[in-house]
């Protein structure tokens, strides 16, 4: 039993936390109270190859280990979670592609996302399906060399800014099991008929745009259905939410190391009664409540990053760790602002921002609900 | 274009190790890392290898226990090879017991057009081993560059000064101290972390450099720490409540400091 990260996963996280401490956290609450697009970041996160972090080598991306992966996401989010956003559904993506793409496809695309060049999200969710994605209503329709697609996606990360979005569509809406009826097409923005709506507005994960998208009559060229096989963008999809859900967590882990951070840098400066407020046992007990939980989020997303690096399946380590975490980060941004008081509540300190951004982990990549549905699964298939 | 940089492992300044009243040192018993003013001539020297189209950068370190951890920061960002020069020996060595070790260190590497160190390290501040290193090898140095151009078989370097800088020329080879802030300093890639793992580190003693014991450490130190003391702890600051004359106070204070 190991529980060190190796030398490499060590540096790579020290260099990702300067990057961090450097261009990430002194703009960081300005930028994110003004919604201000943080253009700046994305380019000096291009230079460094986070963009390429699931692209393998031959495509001149990092191919770099599940556990790298995690670190990037956990440090990024201590700074500002919000820019975790602008990688992550484009790092899920890419895997898919590096998976399940046809050579083609490959050459086609990887290059290019892996320097960030060309940006992408992923499109599932629409107004009327997210947890229940075989009940989405986007269709396409083959004809000819191409497919006719209609329909409409809703939350969709970076689609302003996607170059290529993968969209999860119907290619088939009446076969019995729905799923083997669906396909992913890889649209281009510029493709007639396809155009992105409104940004949405949130409570917190800002910095990077959510968006409705619109395909209307969009005409995709049949060579962009992925894997050149319909009936299988369900799993191509469902085979990267392990990975997804990690990087849920590790952003959790991320939102809830900093509250703690922050918590005991504040207790122990701020004096109340003649003392420091770290000296009372009302705070010391939130505050290792707080470090233990951190802990156990931090060790649950490692070993689910690992049981992924190490082959094989991991939905219900990645599922506990995605539920565990983010329940924490809740947690850890709620007993942070009580131990800050009036501070925590203020817009002046970056309490309130981790408070507002830790909702999602709970909620995101799939809901904790559903995360405690795939554990029990695995657990009731066990013998 | 061969450029060796002098590079110096010190204990974590945000964690600094203790200090060791009985040899009056710092303790060295922690991970080290890369001395953060050492950094700028790693980068300088990897610009201007890749401003000549071609060479090497090899670093130069002496440390105790075999230490790497600052050596693979260095080649993670682009060195391609070290040399590290570790010996009990050498504990308690003065500045120019170090600038003899890094000498002869510095002559295994072959080729060399040019070597780069700081100015001086985070955790010593004597700011004397560059231009020890350059007697020792019989080369010209200049000190304090913030700007180095190579030109044919010269280099052409601006000399900070308090003021401004004075331009200077030197013929290569040559020892050249940079300052913080030559350049800045890349962040290391993933692909320059992976990559460091397999990059040749050669370990030396002061036996393959033909050191006598002698002459480095404490048996060669020609200077006594007489004594050390922890950094004084920040004083509390004042605070001016303004009672409409603070800008006075203020500009007295700041008077006071001479920095108006």
């Amino acid at each position: 039993m190991d529980f060190e990260l190796s030398t490499e996963q060590a540096m790579f996280r020290e260099v990702v936390r300067r990057f961090v401490d450097e261009q990430i956290r002194p703009v960081a609450r300005e930028w994110e109270h003004a919604g201000r697009y943080p253009a700046e970041i994305i380019e000096a996160m291009k230079d460094l190859g986070f963009f390429g972090i699931t692209v393998p080598e031959a495509f001149g991306g990092m191919g770099a280990d599940t556990v790298s992966m995690a670190l990037l996401f956990e440090e990024i989010s201590r700074g500002w979670m919000g820019i975790a956003g602008t990688i992550g559904s484009h790092s899920l993506s890419c895997r898919m592609i590096a998976e399940h793409g046809t050579t083609d496809q490959k050459d086609r695309w990887l290059p290019a996302l892996a320097t960030g060049q060309v940006r992408t999200g992923i499109a599932l969710t629409e107004p009327d399906a997210g947890s229940d994605l075989q009940g989405i209503k986007t269709r396409a329709v083959r004809q000819g060399d191409h497919y006719l697609v209609h329909g409409t996606k809703t939350w969709i990360t970076n689609a302003r800014h996607a170059g290529m979005l993968p969209v999860l569509v119907k290619t088939d809406p009446e076969v019995v099991p729905a799923h083997r009826g669906m396909s992913v097409l890889l649209v281009e923005a510029d493709t007639d008929g396809f155009s992105v709506g409104r940004d949405l507005g949130k409570l917190g994960y800002r910095g990077t745009e959510s968006c409705e998208v619109f395909l209307d009559g969009c005409r995709v060229p049949a060579a962009n259905l992925l894997g050149d096989e319909e009936g299988v963008g369900l799993k191509q999809v469902l085979s990267g939410l392990e990975t997804g859900r990690v990087n849920v967590a590790a952003r959790s882990v991320g939102i809830a190391q900093e509250a703690l951070d922050q918590a005991l840098a504040y207790a122990k400066g701020r004096q109340a009664f003649g003392r420091p407020i770290a000296e009372f046992q009302a705070i010391q007990l939130k505050l290792a409540d707080m470090a233990t939980e951190v802990q156990a989020a931090r060790l649950l997303t490692y070993y689910a990053a690992s049981r992924i690096d190490a082959g094989g399946r991991a939905d219900r380590e990645a599922g506990m760790a995605k539920l565990y975490a983010s329940e924490a980060a809740l947690r850890a941004s709620l007993e942070s602002m009580r131990i800050h008081g009036g501070y925590g509540y203020s817009t002046e300190l970056d309490i309130e921002r981790l408070y507002r951004d830790a909702p999602l982990m709970a909620i995101g990549e799939g809901t904790n609900d559903i995360q405690k549905l795939v554990i029990a699964r695995s657990l009731l298939a066990e013998d | 274009m061969n450029v060796v940089v002098c590079v110096k492992q010190i204990p974590d300044p945000a964690d600094p190790g203790a200090l060791d009243p009985d040899t009056k040192t710092l303790k060295r018993d922690t991970k080290l890392i890369l001395d953060e003013s050492d950094s700028y001539g790693v980068e300088m020297a990897l610009q201007l290898v890749d401003a000549a189209g071609g060479g090497e950068v090899t670093l130069v370190s002496m440390a105790p226990n075999n230490e790497v951890g600052g050596i693979r920061t260095a080649l993670a960002m682009g060195a391609a090879k070290a040399i590290l020069v570790s010996d009990d020996a050498l504990q308690g060595s003065d500045a120019l017991g170090t600038a003899k070790v890094l000498a002869a260190a510095i002559g295994r590497a072959e080729g060399t057009d040019l070597v780069i160190t700081g100015t001086e390290s985070t955790d010593g501040y004597t700011g004397t081993v560059p231009q020890q290193v350059a007697e020792l090898l019989g080369l010209p140095s200049i000190t304090f560059a913030n700007h180095i151009e190579i030109g044919d078989g010269k280099a052409a370097v601006h000399r900070q000064t308090e003021h401004g800088y004075d331009e200077c020329e030197v013929p290569l080879p040559a020892v050249v101290s940079v300052t913080a802030g030559v350049v800045e300093p890349r962040y290391p890639s993933f692909k320059g972390i992976m990559a460091a793992k397999s990059k040749p580190v050669d370990e030396l003693g002061i036996a393959d450099l033909g050191i006598d014991a002698a002459q480095v450490g404490w048996a060669g130190a020609g200077q006594e720490i007489v004594e050390i003391e922890p950094e004084p702890e920040r004083e509390a600051g004042e605070i001016v409540e303004d009672e409409g004359d603070a800008h006075e106070r203020i500009v007295a204070f700041l008077d006071e400091l001479k920095v108006l």
